[in-house]
């Protein structure tokens, strides 16, 4: 009985890990390996250096530079991220430490039915909705308050088509503000009572509780958060296909179209007639996947591990 | 030996958790630079009496208090609706059954309170600070790291850091709910002089368990039961010939 036992114990640890293996291990791998083959024409024409500095991206006479859609990209997930970052902090802690008890798991519902919206829809709203908002609204006001700073004013230059470099980032900002906050307010309700208790019983606001209590114990839970977030953000194609315009170059304001990385392989792949097109959309695909595996690592080993270390020594 | 003046007053106080009556007409006289403990088997309400002086039920909804609590000398009634709960927690400080230091350094513990009360000068901090881990017999433990994080320390470390992070504002009084139910009897024979030796300064109220503690270091002794207060009076009076029967069968350990 006890032999079967074992056998069966042994079994399955076996089978599932080696699921985990092929997920957690082979599946990116291979994956790195197929992305590496197929770029291998670009990267032969193109090498390392000059594909992510150039600055022409022209099918026609067949030369590629991923520098306006890898400038882009970053530019489209550093305005969302910042924009989603403290409405998702304010909104955990709205959920977490200021609604009423009842209302809780209505907030929370409802936040959460945002992140399972598909993101084509977004995509859609942003186009058919946020777009003339922003093109007949948004944009002239922008351009007329902030347009007039110096400097600043550089940012809002140009025409205002609402395709453009502000509404993808804001777009996107919107879909990835339910699953930062999600994050976020688990890691809120993490605190330990007594830990609050401990400042309310100094006489601290729930403000005071929140920002020099709360925060601080669940720092690594909110940065882990903001890097997942800024991962789905970097990927994602679907929101901000219809908003970029797809055009290759390094935008001068936020309010002249642009594209990214998954815009354009979205875009050009059934399109890519040559060799050289063709690779360099997957030499395009490797950059974004490096990128991201390395925000994720960066995170893991790093950050986080500083952040242990800082914890306690971090002044108020 | 009656001549210490009146601290707190409990007048008919009455308190709900929603429908449960977890409190039931309590009166009781808590006097100034005095330790008074309060004791009685589990879930007799003696904590839920305890986080009634500081509105730490306010935090919670669905609780409700009806009758008095006067602090004096101002005689303000700490449980009145109109009372800003924040105003009562400065001036009645509180030290948990387990140690809950916040994730900073120690420096930043004992600080933090006097933060709020919006002392930002560095060197009056750096001397309140000092004072406090002193007033918790700390100061020579951790005074070449006090930048270090608070939770380097042991247990029994950490609790007094705690003490001292409460009395870092010069509260009027102090409540301890069972401050030492979380430690060795090394750290907690430590906890113990140190309230013997705060009550010089302000007035404590200890809620605990262990009634040989209480005997040790009150000098009043409140016994509750089923949410009454049964039997009030001096520490020795309660230990030697208590006037209830309840009382008697609870100090010879005959229930709880």
């Amino acid at each position: 009985m006890k032999r079967r036992e074992e056998l069966i114990e042994a079994l399955t640890g076996s089978t599932l890990g080696l699921f985990a293996l092929g997920v957690g291990f082979l599946f990116p791998i291979s994956t790195l390996f197929v992305l590496v083959y197929e770029s291998l024409p670009a990267i032969r024409k193109f090498g390392l250096i000059d594909f992510i500095t150039g600055t022409t991206w022209d099918p026609v006479a067949e030369v590629f530079g991923a520098l306006p859609a890898l400038f882009g990209t970053l530019l489209v997930t550093f305005i969302a991220s910042a924009i989603a970052l403290p409405v998702s902090i304010g909104i955990a802690m709205f959920i977490s430490e200021l609604s009423p008890k009842k209302l809780k798991p209505v907030f929370s519902t409802a936040v959460e039915l945002l992140g399972a919206i598909p993101s084509i829809i977004y995509g859609m709203w942003g186009l058919f909705v946020i777009a003339p908002l922003m093109a007949d609204y948004v944009e002239p006001f922008l351009q007329e308050t902030l347009g007039r700073v110096p400097l600043l004013g550089r940012l809002f230059e140009g025409a205002p088509t609402g395709v453009d470099a502000l509404t993808a980032s804001f777009v996107l900002s919107v879909m990835i503000i339910p699953f930062m906050s999600a994050i976020v307010k688990d890691a809120f309700e993490m605190t330990p009572e007594l830990l609050k208790e401990a400042g309310y019983g100094l006489g601290a606001t729930k403000w005071e509780v929140v920002k020099n209590v709360v925060i601080p114990y669940t720092l690594p839970g909110i940065v882990g958060g903001m890097v997942l977030s800024v991962g789905r953000a970097l990927g994602e194609t679907m929101a901000v296909a219809f908003l970029t315009g797809n055009v290759h170059q390094i935008p001068k304001s936020l309010l002249e179209p642009l594209t990214t990385i998954t815009v354009a392989i979205a875009n050009e792949f059934t399109e890519a007639d040559s060799d050289v097109y063709l690779a360099s959309l997957y030499y395009l695909a490797l950059i974004l996947f490096v990128l991201s595996f390395g925000l994720l690592m960066l995170a893991k080993f790093y950050l986080l591990e500083r952040l242990g270390k800082r914890w306690g020594t971090k002044g108020i | 030996m009656n001549n210490a003046p009146l601290k707190i007053e409990v007048k008919d106080l009455n308190f709900y958790y929603g429908r449960v009556h977890a409190l039931k007409d309590i009166n009781l006289n808590v006097y100034e630079k005095k330790v008074t403990a309060i004791i009685g088997p589990s879930g007799c309400g003696k904590t839920t009496l305890l986080r009634c002086f500081n509105r730490m039920h306010d935090l919670y909804p669905g609780n409700r208090y009806e009758g008095e609590i006067i602090l004096y000398p101002d005689k303000v009634n700490i449980v009145g609706k109109d009372v800003d709960p924040i105003m009562v927690r400065m001036r009645i400080g509180m030290v948990f059954q387990k140690p809950n230091p916040f994730p900073k350094s120690i420096y930043e513990n004992v600080a933090y309170g006097l933060k709020l009360k919006g002392i930002k000068k560095k060197s009056v901090l750096d001397e309140k600070v000092e004072q406090a881990l002193r007033g918790a017999a700390l100061w020579e433990e951790v005074k070449d790291r006090l930048h270090e994080n608070a939770y380097s320390l042991s247990g029994g470390q950490q609790q007094r850091l705690c003490i001292a992070r409460a009395i870092a504002p010069e509260p009027e009084v102090l409540l301890f709910d069972e401050p030492t139910s979380a430690l060795d009897p090394i750290s907690t024979a430590k906890i113990e002089d140190l309230i013997v030796e705060l009550k010089n300064r302000l007035t404590i109220l200890i809620v605990t368990h262990n009634m040989q503690q209480a005997a040790r270091i009150s000098d009043y002794t409140a016994f509750m039961y089923m949410g009454k207060l049964i039997e009030y009076g001096p520490t020795e009076k309660i230990f030697t010939k208590p006037d209830e029967k309840l009382t008697e069968d609870y100090i010879t350990g005959r229930f709880g």
